[in-house]
């Protein structure tokens, strides 16, 4: 069952990244690609998620700022992000691409193809 | 099925408290709003400029028809709520309209105040609270030439300025002997008599009014030492009551207005009740900005979030008569126990007036050059001790000089709109106009939240406050007696420095728990800073929280524009050898960093380092000897020094001995803020020791010590310390004042306002005359070193925190 249901995920186009531990709590690595980097999140309670590593307002590496509740904060100027959505916490405008992930008894699966709707790619 | 929520007055706070609930529960309620007048909900404050023809109705709509249809809320227009029937929770109307609730909020506003004189009942008899009011007073302004408006208070002002405007001649009958005489002192009020008897209004001051006299509409009012005055118009302006009436005859607890406990509750906690109608702790609200905070707190508990607490405002005023500039606030006639410094300057129409309870601002009045009304306001809420620019207050933050400002509004007034106004985040006139426009904003606050001007250093903030003036109309600053460090508690940083020791917390979430904090782990705002208290109060013990610091003290290094790094190592006391200048050359060679600086810090600085490249770097530094420069942190910068007696034809004292000793001992301190040494050998003072956190000023006889410098955005020489004989006690004196300066001022508050906040005598009192208290001081200064100076870069170019600088994965 467990080798049929990666063999399932990685059809689906997913890579393996990673373990849960490999992220600290209430933070973020990078998964470096040739489109450029992704920013993968785990929160405190244990959800992951992934964005461009790009904020919305001028480009600055969200992997590297303060993960709040289900939010970042970008180092470069303090705008805020939400990491479900992608989306600039209001009242700023913009929004990071997000990439599906998905747990699977603690390895962290990445797809490298960003979901529609944010031109922030 | 939903909950029923009935709003009874369409007006500013209860239309607010509905804006607000909609943004935190959407879908809780059917809302259903009763508004007596026949109109959408509109901005009561702009009647003036519409009175005086500067706006039109339609300018003035806030929130319009599609509004209340886009979230699904009945209106009821032009309909009064007459019966309120608490038994079977229904309102109704003189029609027989009936709404059910299940929660009530009540928003009624307030009625002006007729005074009960003989002929008040005439045609032409009128008062200014809403737009029936302004139409009536435009229609006899067409009609009629003689206006007389009875009150010279705020509204009374506002309405003879609009009558004048539209060609009436115009009376002013005040009572009071001072016009405006709950918010300027007999000074500022003669001024302001004379500017507006210039533009041809006449006043009768000490002036009684006995009658209203004629037959079907008004023509004169005689006052009560018979003089008569011609009137074809009277407007009423004296003074307004809350609404009660409906609250009262339902069985609701009211005083002078209906009577709310922090929650907007009244006594029948399903109904609750917002803005001028309100009595809270005993205080009615005339001004929209403390309304606009309680609609914030009931939308809260309306919303079952159940957190918010209202506890009061403190307001300040400002008159929205064109081209007169007036502020006041807090208490301005002071009594025996206070000062008052004044400045007059009758010839440009200036006058400022400042009243002091011993150091500490008690309130304000300006005529004329109104700029730094907000300054003001700021430091008497945050109760700052002014000792340290006492003599300087009156001239203003920019320290400009009287005559610096001119007209601010008509300045901003003329600007184009491509402007800038905030010159820290790139705003401009243009873009804040149209969020003012579009959002609907009031509030400073408001605008810092949506456009950023004025959230970081502050010093566009009279230009933010003008332009909120000029566009939106009137005055909104106000502010919550009790700061909060963030949105995520209610606790401010005293209270939460008190509670970590008292309550022995140790640890972020310990903290959160204890104090209940709204949100499930903080924000960038709070978490560095607990992280900052707990491992001030408790040194060897406290785990420092990685994750709750800002990026640039978690890498050890400064993230730049492009995501890259920097990377400045210590110099000690700026001095350095060929060897060190050998190493540093061949290490930014080996890893071809792009840029090589000299800082202002007498470092050197290699900029546009990969992250991942940072702990080599760092291995080949700490082996040709070097330590973090902490550049980076909120943390002991430099200690800039210059030759002294060793060299120097003029220098007193070994100079760079005593800034590398300085530096010896208190690098890899944790601060509030970033804190700079310098230390220069005689009063010419090439290292600059005067704009430092602490700075030392050699002399024949000893060391003069100086703190509460900066050299940054807002430049402030140093406080003159005290004078000590040996370098020994130079360093006590530093560690002390350290010491004293981490475990008490505020997280990102630098030396220099934290002195301005709690006075110079304090400081003193503790470090200098204090003998013992300042041994003690130094001693747990030197005890938390212990576990402070091990270099960060050392640990980490083996092996420590790898995950940190290296990509989780790299793809293809
Ligand atoms: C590198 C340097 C400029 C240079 O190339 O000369 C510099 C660079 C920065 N300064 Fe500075 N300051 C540098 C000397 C100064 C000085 C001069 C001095 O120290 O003698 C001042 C004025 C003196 C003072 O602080 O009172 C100075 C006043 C500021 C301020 C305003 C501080 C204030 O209290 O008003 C900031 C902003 C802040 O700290 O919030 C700032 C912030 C910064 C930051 C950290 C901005 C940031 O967050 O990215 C810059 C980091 C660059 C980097 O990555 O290395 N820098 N900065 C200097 C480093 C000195 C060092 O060796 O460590
Ligand atoms: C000319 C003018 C200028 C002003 N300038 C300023 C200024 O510069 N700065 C400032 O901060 N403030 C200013 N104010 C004050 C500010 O407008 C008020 O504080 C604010 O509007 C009060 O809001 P509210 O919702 O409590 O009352 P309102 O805005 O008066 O709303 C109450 C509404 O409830 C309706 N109502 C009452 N009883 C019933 C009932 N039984 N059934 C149905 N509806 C009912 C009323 O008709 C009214 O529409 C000014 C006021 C005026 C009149
Ligand atoms: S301050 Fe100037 S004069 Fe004095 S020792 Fe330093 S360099 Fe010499
Ligand atoms: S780049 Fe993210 S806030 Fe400016």
């Amino acid at each position: 069952m467990q080798v049929a249901g990666k063999a399932k995920t990685l059809a689906a186009g997913w890579i393996e990244v990673g373990t849960l531990e490999d992220i600290p709590r209430l933070g973020a690595r990078v998964v470096q690609t040739p489109d450029g980097d992704i920013a993968v999140f785990r929160t405190a309670d244990d959800q992951v998620f992934a964005l461009r590593d790009r904020c919305p307002h001028k480009g600055g590496p969200l992997s590297q700022g303060i993960v709040h509740g289900t939010r970042v904060a970008c180092p470069l100027h303090d705008w805020k992000v939400h990491l479900d959505s992608g989306l600039a916490v209001e009242p700023d405008e913009g929004c990071a691409a997000r990439f599906p992930v998905r747990i699977e008894g603690g390895t962290i699966y990445l797809s490298l193809a960003p979901e529609e709707g944010c031109p922030n790619k | 099925m939903k909950e029923q929520l009935v709003v009874v007055g369409n007006g500013m706070a209860g239309m607010r408290a509905v804006e607000e609930l909609l943004k935190l529960a959407p879908d809780k309620y059917a809302i259903t709003v009763f508004g007596a007048e026949p109109h959408v909900n509109y901005n009561r404050i702009l009647l003036s400029p519409v009175l005086a023809g500067e706006k039109q109705p339609d300018d003035i709509v806030l929130n319009g028809a599609a509004w209340y249809a886009e979230h699904g809320i009945t209106l009821h227009k032009g309909k009064k709520v007459e019966r309120l029937d608490r038994r079977t929770r229904t309102v109704n109307t003189a029609d027989g309209t009936q709404a059910h609730y299940d929660r009530l909020l009540l928003a009624t506003g307030s009625d002006p105040f007729i005074l009960p004189v003989p002929g008040k009942n005439l045609a032409g008899v009128v008062t200014f609270r809403d737009l029936a009011d302004v139409d009536a007073m435009l229609a006899s302004a067409k009609q009629f030439r003689h206006a007389v408006v009875i009150g010279g208070g705020l509204l009374g002002l506002e309405a003879a300025n609009g009558l004048l405007k539209q060609g009436m001649k115009v009376t002013v009958i005040h009572l009071g002997a001072v016009l405006m005489d709950r918010q300027l002192d007999r000074s500022a009020g003669r001024m302001l008599k004379k500017a507006l008897e210039a533009r041809g209004i006449r006043f009768l001051l000490e002036a009684k009014t006995a009658e209203l006299i004629g037959k079907q509409r008004v023509q004169s009012v005689r006052l009560a030492d018979g003089t008569e005055v011609t009137a074809d118009l009277v407007v009423m302006a004296v003074g307004i009551r809350p609404n009660v009436a409906l609250a009262q005859s339902a069985g609701i607890h009211c005083d002078k207005g209906i009577v709310v406990s922090d929650t907007m509750q009244t006594y029948d906690p399903r109904v609750y009740a917002v803005g001028e109608c309100v009595q809270h702790r005993g205080q009615t609200y005339g001004l929209v900005a403390p309304l606009f905070e309680q609609a914030k707190v009931c939308a809260n508990h309306l919303a079952e979030l159940g957190y918010a607490r209202y506890e009061g405002s403190v307001t300040s005023t400002k008159l929205k008569v064109t081209g007169i500039d007036l502020f006041s606030a807090g208490d301005f006639t002071g009594d025996d126990s206070t000062d008052e410094i004044v400045l007059q300057d009758a010839a440009r129409g200036v006058y400022k007036k400042v009243v002091l309870d011993g150091n500490r601002i008690r309130g304000a009045v300006m005529y004329g050059d109104t700029l730094d009304g907000a300054w003001y306001f700021q430091l008497m809420r945050d109760a700052t001790d002014v000792a340290g620019f006492r003599e300087r207050l009156l001239f203003g933050q920019a320290h400009l000089g009287d005559a610096g400002h001119g007209d601010i509004k008509t300045r901003v007034a003329s600007m184009p709109d491509d402007a800038e106004i905030c010159g820290c985040n790139g705003v401009c006139k243009g873009a804040i106009v149209k969020a003012i426009g579009e959002k609907k904003l009031f509030t400073l606050d408001e605008v810092r939240a949506h456009t950023k001007a004025s959230s970081s250093c502050g010093s566009c903030t009279g230009l933010v406050e003008a332009l909120l003036a000029t566009t939106a109309g009137g005055d909104y600053s106000t502010a919550t007696k009790k700061k909060p460090i963030c949105p995520c508690t209610d606790h401010s940083h005293d209270e939460l420095r008190t509670a970590i020791r008292a309550q022995s917390l140790k640890s972020i979430p310990a903290v959160m728990q204890q104090l209940q904090w709204k949100t499930p782990n903080g924000c960038a705002k709070c978490r560095p800073a607990l992280n900052f208290y707990l491992l001030t109060a408790w040194p060897g013990e406290y785990v420092d929280d990685n994750q709750s610091r800002f990026i640039n003290e978690r890498a050890h290094a400064n993230i730049q524009k492009d995501g890259t790094y920097s990377v400045v190592p210590r110099i000690w006391g700026g001095e350095t050898t060929p060897q060190e200048l050998r190493a540093l050359a061949e290490i930014a060679e080996k890893y071809a960093v792009p840029t090589v600086h000299i800082t202002g810090g007498q470092r050197i600085d290699f900029l546009g380092v990969k992250k991942e490249t940072l702990p080599r770097i760092w291995g080949d530094l700490s082996q040709a000897g070097f330590v973090s420069g902490h550049a980076y942190g909120k943390a002991i910068r430099t200690v800039k020094t210059c030759v002294g007696s060793q060299w120097c034809r003029f220098g007193t004292q070994d100079s760079t001995a005593l800034g590398i000793q300085l530096e010896k001992m208190a690098w890899g301190s944790w601060t509030p803020h970033k804190f700079k040494l310098g230390v220069s050998g005689c009063p010419r003072n090439c290292a600059e020791a005067t704009i430092k956190d602490f700075g030392v000023v050699c002399v024949d006889s000893g060391y003069e010590l100086h703190v509460g410098g900066n050299g940054g955005v807002k430049v402030r020489v140093t406080d003159f310390l005290c004078r000590v004989k040996t370098p020994e006690e130079a360093l006590e004196y530093c560690a002390a004042f350290l010491q004293l300066y981490r475990e008490e001022a505020h997280y990102l508050e630098r030396t220099a306002p934290w002195i301005e906040r709690v006075g110079l005598a304090y400081v003193k009192q503790r470090v200098v005359e204090d003998g013992a208290g300042r041994k003690e001081l130094a001693e747990r200064f030197h005890y938390s070193q212990k576990f402070a100076q091990d270099d960060p870069w050392a640990a980490r170019a083996q092996g420590a925190e790898r995950h940190e600088f290296t990509p989780l994965k790299r793809v293809g």
